[in-house]
């Protein structure tokens, strides 16, 4: 009963999320850059602005249904990135063993080893802010996890009979690993995704929170809150949205992970 | 305290596995005595219910399964509704068990001088220095070699044998009336099961401990047990002495069981003949066909046998037997 | 044990190698304007002068040449020099160790004694309405942007109720520390109760826990005597871990609440492009986080028997 109710509230507020992000433009009222008018400076929430408006007199729920872009094309980019990354390295790994497996392990280690919001706040300093800049920092610094399961799953593959029946058959070993391999692998790499793309995205608002990530004018959530603090004394309403926006989206792929991992990776709950 | 009185009588117990869709009788009917001293075996496949019946006399049933009725007496004395506290006074200290896998029934994280040493502190509220200098005895009892240095083991660095004599230290520490042993040497090698039953058997005699041995193994439990029953899909459906077991069995499953038995001289006296298996598995606990049973797998079944549950049947010299066809 | 503990201190200096080289090779990617931080931002140098500079920094030489000075440097604790102040980053970085170190283990400290709690009672009674809220406290927690959550604080505790600064050090006490400790510590705190939750619901099926209540022990005793140990030993894997994440959001948290930490000296170094000052931030925070993980491990030791020597 709880797994459906994780399944569904995560799904639910999935999809909404993907809404907003691919619907966004369609939703807002008007342009979140373009439409300042300081006549409208710092207004509180009403039927004509539904989230208010911040110092420029930009209409929130605009800038908050716009941001969902932003914070879901760096959330699924660095996510991809991270997976190919993951198991790729993974699958390699386990699958061939020897020094490549040492290497791939070493590097993992050192993965691990550093905080990955500083190692991806390190990235930003170095390419500079943006969009691509943010996918790549973050795409290049939470793999790990992935490479782990894959290794594990490709290393306990290997010796059993199917796989060896397929290397004597003659297939090559990209072709065992994408089809004998890859596929057992990939309950559990879908729950990582999942969970961890909840993961890309508070660290993107919090780049951009820090004036690393998106930089302002665009409309990230990160941003709109960095922007809010300093009025937060006289229009505390700037901080409340994007944030709850950030919060919806974020607990909907945890649920969703949650409930994912019940149905698809079972033996996680025990194994841990 | 009379002295016929039984040590132990379960009465038409029944005992209730709670599933999504209901509840399903896991053991049912189920009525046995042991008297003072006496050893009995609890013999049938995995999954009949047989160790989750000895739970419950321990009241260690958990949810999903829970007693649904029958009464459980010790010395006259009906425990099956004791408050949690006096049921707490009676385990351990009157009623002990041994599991059957001394890997994991070890606490991993404490001494097993230690795990020995819990029991005079909670029974017989010794201190812990004085608990553990006993616990050193009780291990030497048990005949484990080196026996203060072993008390500051842990279990990981102990063989499965020397696990599980520890485990027989636990359960005897307390001079208890009744051992429950759950498959007490399923998990270990071949030539150390008859050591860890020899021990058992010797400790208990001497101490006049009873005995409620349950195991898959037919040949096990007529080794040290007085008298057997052999539990089917959550019913008793043969009792007999072991004696009598081996060479009279009457319910057809027992049959089977006593056929597919490895036995001394068995060739000598029958020529060459194969062991033979009963056909078929266990039904689940949700699956439970009507009538009898067994009827799925019996060769003798006929129409009666698929509509309504055969009795338990006295026969001669005590005997049960629960078959319309026995014999 | 001795023994242990060394082996276990002298692991961390190839990975501490690894990582200087891992953030030297980073950051000599960088274009050569930005390595000096001195030629854009309209500060008008001209080039003699930006040439000279690179020349005094010797950044003109090859890589491997400077890694090995980069190295030898290290080994000496010498972090450069700052390209802004001037200063040596090692005097900048340890002038603010320790509020750094001070919201941490506040933090953390709140979430272990928040957390664990929490996850035990939930485990103690699984299914009750205790246990259902809180594990839905636990997803949200999860999911709460850090520096939302601090500004929420902000805004109720300090801006409303007036209970605590806004923001600032002042004088390191508990009076300020309070909401920046709060504001870092909840998702740790979230993350600990799901895994004490889990990890003690584990504990309680397990075979030795059966046979503590077969030697007739109540219920405190069996969760005394038998569970909270071994559970510790899944937690605390847990808690090591949390640190990563932890000192992660211990930047943004810094930011926010203007506290003069390490963290919020990197995010002012990285503005002002003072490599050698981000260098060496990146690298203490990361050398912090070793220590952590070593400490646990040899914690482990201390509490698991199993763990071998070798």
């Amino acid at each position: 009963m709880k797994i459906q109710a994780n399944l569904a509230i995560g799904g639910g507020l999935t999809a909404l999320a993907l809404f907003v992000g691919v619907f966004g433009p369609w939703l807002a009222h008007t342009d979140p850059i373009m439409d300042a008018n300081l006549m409208n400076a710092e207004l509180s929430p009403s039927a004509e602005f539904w989230f208010g408006t911040d110092q420029q007199g930009r209409d929130i729920w605009s800038r908050v249904m716009y941001g969902a872009q932003i914070s879901l094309t760096v959330g699924i980019g660095s996510q991809l990135i991270n997976t190919a990354i993951g198991t790729t390295l993974g699958v390699t790994a386990g699958y061939w063993g020897g020094w490549w497996d040492d290497f791939v392990n070493g590097l993992t280690n050192l993965m691990l080893a550093i905080p990955s919001l500083i190692f991806a706040l390190a990235i930003m300093a170095i390419l500079g802010p943006g969009l691509t800049s943010l996918m790549i920092a973050l795409g290049l610094t939470n793999w790990s996890y992935t490479c782990r399961i894959s290794r594990a799953q490709a290393l306990a593959v290997r010796t059993q009979g199917y796989v060896q029946a397929a290397r004597v058959l003659g297939y090559g070993d990209v072709r065992i690993m994408f089809t004998q391999i890859l596929p057992n692998t990939l309950g559990p790499i879908i729950v990582i995704a999942t969970l961890g793309m909840g993961g890309t995205i508070l660290a993107e608002a919090a780049l951009s929170f820090l004036g690393l990530g998106v930089r302002p004018p665009a409309p990230s959530w990160g941003s709109m809150l960095s922007d809010a603090r300093e009025t937060i004394t006289t229009a505390p309403w700037l901080s409340l949205f994007p944030g709850l926006a950030i919060f919806i989206t974020v607990l909907g792929l945890n649920l969703l992970g949650d409930g994912l991992r019940d149905v698809l990776d079972p033996q996680s709950r025990s194994r841990r | 305290m009379s002295g016929d009185m039984n040590l132990l009588e379960v009465e038409d117990l029944r005992i209730e596995l709670t599933a999504d869709n209901g509840r399903y009788p896991a053991v049912e009917g189920v009525s046995f005595t042991i008297a003072r001293g006496e050893t009995v075996g609890l013999v049938g496949e995995s999954g009949c219910g047989k160790s989750i019946t000895a739970l419950s006399v321990m009241g260690l049933l958990r949810h999903p399964l829970a007693l649904a009725g029958g009464k459980i007496r010790l010395t006259g004395q009906e425990i099956q509704d004791l408050p949690p506290a006096e049921m707490r006074a009676l385990r351990g200290k009157r009623i002990a068990m041994i599991f059957q896998e001394p890997m994991t029934a070890l606490n991993p994280l404490k001494t097993v001088g230690r795990q020995i040493a819990e029991m005079y502190v909670l029974h017989q509220g010794a201190n812990w220095n004085d608990a553990d200098a006993r616990a050193v005895e009780a291990l030497k009892q048990v005949k484990v070699p080196a026996p203060e240095r072993r008390a500051r083991a842990y279990p990981h660095e102990l063989s499965g044998g020397m696990r599980q004599r520890v485990m027989i230290a636990i359960a005897l520490a307390c001079e208890p009336d009744l051992l429950i042993a759950d498959e007490p040497t399923t998990a270990l090698d071949v030539t150390v099961q008859s050591e860890i039953v020899d021990l058992m058997k010797e400790l208990c005699s001497a101490k006049g401990t009873a005995i409620l041995m349950i195991s898959h193994d037919l040949g096990l439990v007529t080794d040290i047990c007085k008298r057997v029953c052999v539990m089917y899909a959550g019913r008793i459906v043969e009792q007999q002495d072991s004696e009598m077991i081996f060479n009279r069995p009457q319910h057809p499953y027992t049959q089977g069981l006593v056929a597919s038995l490895p036995r001394l001289g068995m060739r000598a006296r029958h020529g060459r003949q194969r062991l033979t298996e009963i056909s078929g598995v266990v039904p689940g606990i949700t699956a439970y066909p009507d009538g009898c049973r067994f009827h799925p797998r019996c060769g003798r079944k006929t129409e009666i046998c698929e509509k309504v549950a055969p009795e338990l049947t006295p026969l001669a010299d005590g005997a049960l037997v629960r078959c319309y066809h026995y014999g | 044990m001795f023994g242990f503990v060394l082996r276990r201190v002298l692991q961390m200096v190839p990975m501490l190698i690894a990582i200087a080289l891992l953030i030297f090779v980073l950051f000599s990617l960088i274009p050569g304007s930005f390595a000096t931080g001195q030629q854009d931002e309209g500060l008008g140098l001209d080039m003699a002068v930006v040439a000279r500079m690179r020349a005094e920094l010797g950044l003109d030489d090859p890589l491997y040449v400077r890694f090995g000075r980069y190295v030898q440097q290290l080994a000496t604790l010498d972090l450069g020099i700052s390209f802004r102040s001037k200063q040596p980053v090692i005097e900048m970085i340890s002038a603010r160790l320790w509020p750094s170190l001070s919201l941490t283990a506040a933090a953390m400290g709140f979430a272990i004694s928040v957390g664990l709690p929490l996850g035990f009672v939930a485990a103690l009674r699984p299914g009750s309405v205790a246990d259902l809220s809180l594990m839905v406290i636990a997803v949200s927690g999860l999911s709460l942007p850090v520096f939302w959550l601090g500004i929420l604080l902000m805004y109720l505790f300090a801006l409303t109720l007036g209970w605590f600064p806004s923001f600032g050090y002042g004088d390191g006490g508990l009076w300020h520390l309070a909401l920046p400790a709060m504001a870092l510590g909840v998702s740790p705190m979230a993350l600990l109760a799901r895994t004490t939750r889990a990890a003690v619901l584990d504990i309680m099926n397990a075979d030795f826990v059966r046979t503590a209540r077969s030697k007739g022990m109540n219920e405190f005793r069996v969760v005394v005597w038998h569970v909270l140990r071994n559970a510790l030993v899944l937690v605390l894997t847990t808690i090591g871990l949390q640190f990563g994440s932890l000192l992660g959001q211990g930047v943004v948290v810094e930011k926010l609440f203007a506290w003069p930490g390490v963290g919020s000296l990197l995010v002012d170094s990285v503005f002002q492009r003072d490599i050698p000052a981000v260098q060496g931030c990146i690298l203490m925070i990361t050398l912090f986080f070793l220590v952590i993980n070593t400490s646990v491990d040899i914690a482990y030791k201390l509490i698991d028997p199993r763990i071998r020597y070798t």
